[in-house]
């Protein structure tokens, strides 16, 4: 029985595809890790002395955060209604959600520039309240939020269509409102595929470039920024602000993951 | 009334429930009896509220509540499989319904009144997912039943449980309705329509082919269907009385006649039911050798009809002496004794010939009320 499995872990097929397996993962591991072997850990703790780098980190951080926390009020809901109901043209509504994700980025900064900039009723009514989306952190939100929104959508609906209906049937038959079904049956239970949705949401929106940079060069966020200081002052300089990035983006990243799955085996 | 159904009807593609109509008073443990997808279970979600019907209306306590939404209607529903949330306690599970206006306080003394009466207080702190088949059900039950319905459906609550916890939830069941819950039971199973109903409606082919007592249904199947769905054409209530000897052959008392019941159930009410197949009819002969049929009785024929591939002759047993005795309990008793047309023929028998008619003990299957 034993050489039995042994002999089918190490058949020629898996071998080889084993063996592709390998190559992507070189290829993904490869850039980073020569990326950080070729910093100094002098450079690396003088760029995080760079008030400019610090304040960009932060900024990145709290947008991407506060993009994905604020649409997500709007999106959870909507992605319970396209798991539970049917509607005309509901096929047409899910490819306008994928839309995001297939157009090139700095297209889609210029296309939100063109519903938010000065000219633009919206812009003018921000004028008026006093901010402007051009060249400020709610135009960074908007970019990332635009972005990153399909993620969220598409795991939190995922989510919904995995809670049983009966469940939810249940629970309106012991008298619960609809309203209180969804926050106390539908939502915990989806609540993995939501969390991960709202993770890769705010990973995504914080790796924003393209977008970012049309509508709001100025504050700058780290994407920016080490683009900046690689045109003006070359490798050498955006490298340590690049490798810190990752490093604060890849701790915050993995203490997420590790919530998440300390709350499932409380679930258990 | 508490619960009128009328003329529902509802069609699916290949199926479909057609113009149901029936009554339930308070009280009642109502049966509704059939095989399986001829729409029970779609009928309890009409009634229910998941499911809005083509045509008719539901009434509860006189009000119509055909379009009434899910939560508004009273109506508690305990599904064929498990919907307690899993990502609760047992605690959280049966407090559900009570969350709005209790009090904390109201709230943890009527989920530990509800545990008790439901033998789940041990389980209250565990996750609803680590319970076993048994132990789910009483929960959905005591879940249910917090939500004080007026009206408690339930879907094929038995049948998918362990041998052991049957009759458990059984007697739950029983006593549940013996509080003056209503209860409405869908199953497939004649022994729970036996054991729980006070009245039962029987399912053909999405009608209703007959409602009544339970005893009205089991000794007087309005058709060939029914008969022969139920199984059993011959069915009586009485008593059963303590073994005269060790062995498990009982007494049952039934009327003013006594049957020799083979069983290991303990004394008390129910039902007897006789497979009209198992049971012989001989001519009268003084001379006979004793068989190995406990049950041997004297009666006449009131009544030969065709049955299927066979003939079912009927034949009343009650005693002409009874009858002299007392008018009042000169009521027929009659079994239906399944037999081949041959059989008619060589027996030379016809209505009014005296007969007897036998039936081992072994074949009088017993249910406990």
């Amino acid at each position: 029985m034993k050489t039995e499995t042994l002999k089918r872990k190490y058949e020629p097929l898996s071998l080889l595809f084993a063996a592709f397996g390998g190559v992507v993962l070189l290829f993904i591991i490869a850039p980073l890790i020569s990326m950080f072997l070729n910093c100094s850990l002098l450079e690396l703790a003088e760029t995080a002395k760079d008030p400019e780098v610090r304040g960009s980190i932060w900024l990145t951080l709290l947008t991407s955060m506060a993009a994905t926390t604020i649409f997500a009020i709007a999106a959870i809901p909507f992605s319970y209604l396209l798991a539970r109901k049917q509607f005309p043209l509901k096929g047409l509504v899910s490819g306008i959600i994928d839309l995001p994700i297939v157009i090139p980025h700095s297209a889609a900064g210029i296309a939100l520039l063109s519903v938010v900039s000065r000219g633009t009723f919206l812009g003018q009514a921000a004028d008026k309240m006093g901010f402007s989306f051009v060249g400020s952190s709610v135009g960074i939100m908007l970019a990332m939020a635009f972005v990153s929104i399909p993620f969220l959508i598409n795991s939190a609906r995922d989510g919904f269509l995995s809670v049983p209906v009966r469940l939810e049937k249940a629970a309106l038959s012991l008298g619960a409102s609809p309203f209180r079904v969804f926050f106390t049956i539908s939502v915990p239970l989806a609540s993995r595929s939501i969390v991960s949705g709202l993770i890769l949401m705010w990973a995504r929106g914080m790796s924003e470039f393209g977008a970012v940079l049309i509508i709001a060069y100025h504050p700058m966020i780290t994407p920016v920024l080490i683009y900046e200081r690689f045109g003006a002052f070359g490798l050498k300089y955006a490298r340590p602000v690049a490798v810190l990035f990752v490093s604060v983006c890849l701790v915050f990243f993995i203490i997420l993951r590790l919530l998440v799955r300390g709350k499932d085996a409380a679930h258990r | 009334m508490l619960l009128t159904v009328r003329d529902i009807s509802k069609a699916f593609s290949g199926f479909e429930i057609k113009n149901v109509s029936f009554d339930v008073q308070p009280g009642w443990y109502f049966v509704l009896l059939g095989a399986s997808g001829v729409g029970k279970s779609l009928l309890l979600e009409i009634i229910a509220g998941l499911t809005r019907p083509d045509a008719g209306q539901i009434f509860l306590n006189g009000k119509d509540i055909t379009s009434e939404k899910i939560q508004k209607r009273k109506i508690g529903l305990v599904f064929q499989h498990n919907t307690l949330f899993p990502h609760m306690t047992v605690y959280d599970n049966i407090a559900y319904p009570l969350r709005s206006g209790h009090t904390k306080s109201q709230i943890s003394k009527r989920v530990a009144q509800l545990a008790e009466n439901f033998g789940v207080t041990n389980l209250l702190n565990r996750k609803s997912q680590t319970l076993s088949g048994g132990e789910s059900q009483r929960v959905s039950l005591a879940r249910t039943v917090a939500s004080e319905p007026d009206c408690l459906l339930l879907d094929e609550p038995i049948c998918s449980l362990d041998a052991t916890s049957r009759p458990q939830i059984r007697t739950l069941l029983r006593r549940i309705n013996a509080n003056g819950q209503t209860i409405i039971h869908v199953t497939h199973d004649y022994t729970e329509a036996v054991s729980l109903g006070t009245h039962i409606a029987v399912m053909e082919r999405g009608i209703i082919a007959q409602t009544g007592k339970v005893e009205d249904i089991f000794q007087h199947p309005k058709s060939e269907f029914i008969a022969r769905f139920i199984g059993i054409r011959n069915f009586f209530k009485g008593h059963l009385e303590q073994p005269y000897h060790q062995s498990g052959l009982k007494l049952f008392r039934t009327g003013s006649l006594d049957f020799s019941v083979l069983t290991d159930r303990l004394a008390g009410n129910g039902f007897v039911c006789i497979r009209s197949e198992d049971v012989t009819i001989s001519n009268l002969d003084p001379m006979a050798k004793p068989t190995s049929a406990r049950n041997n009785f004297e009666g006449t024929i009131v009544d030969i009809v065709r049955a299927g591939p066979g003939i079912e002759v009927i034949v009343d047993i009650n005693t002409d002496k009874s009858k002299l005795i007392n008018k009042a309990n000169s009521t027929p008793l009659e079994v239906a004794a399944l037999i081949s047309n041959e059989s008619v023929k060589t027996l030379n028998l016809h209505c009014g010939k005296k007969v007897i008619l036998s039936f081992k003990a072994s074949a009088v299957k017993y249910v406990e009320e």
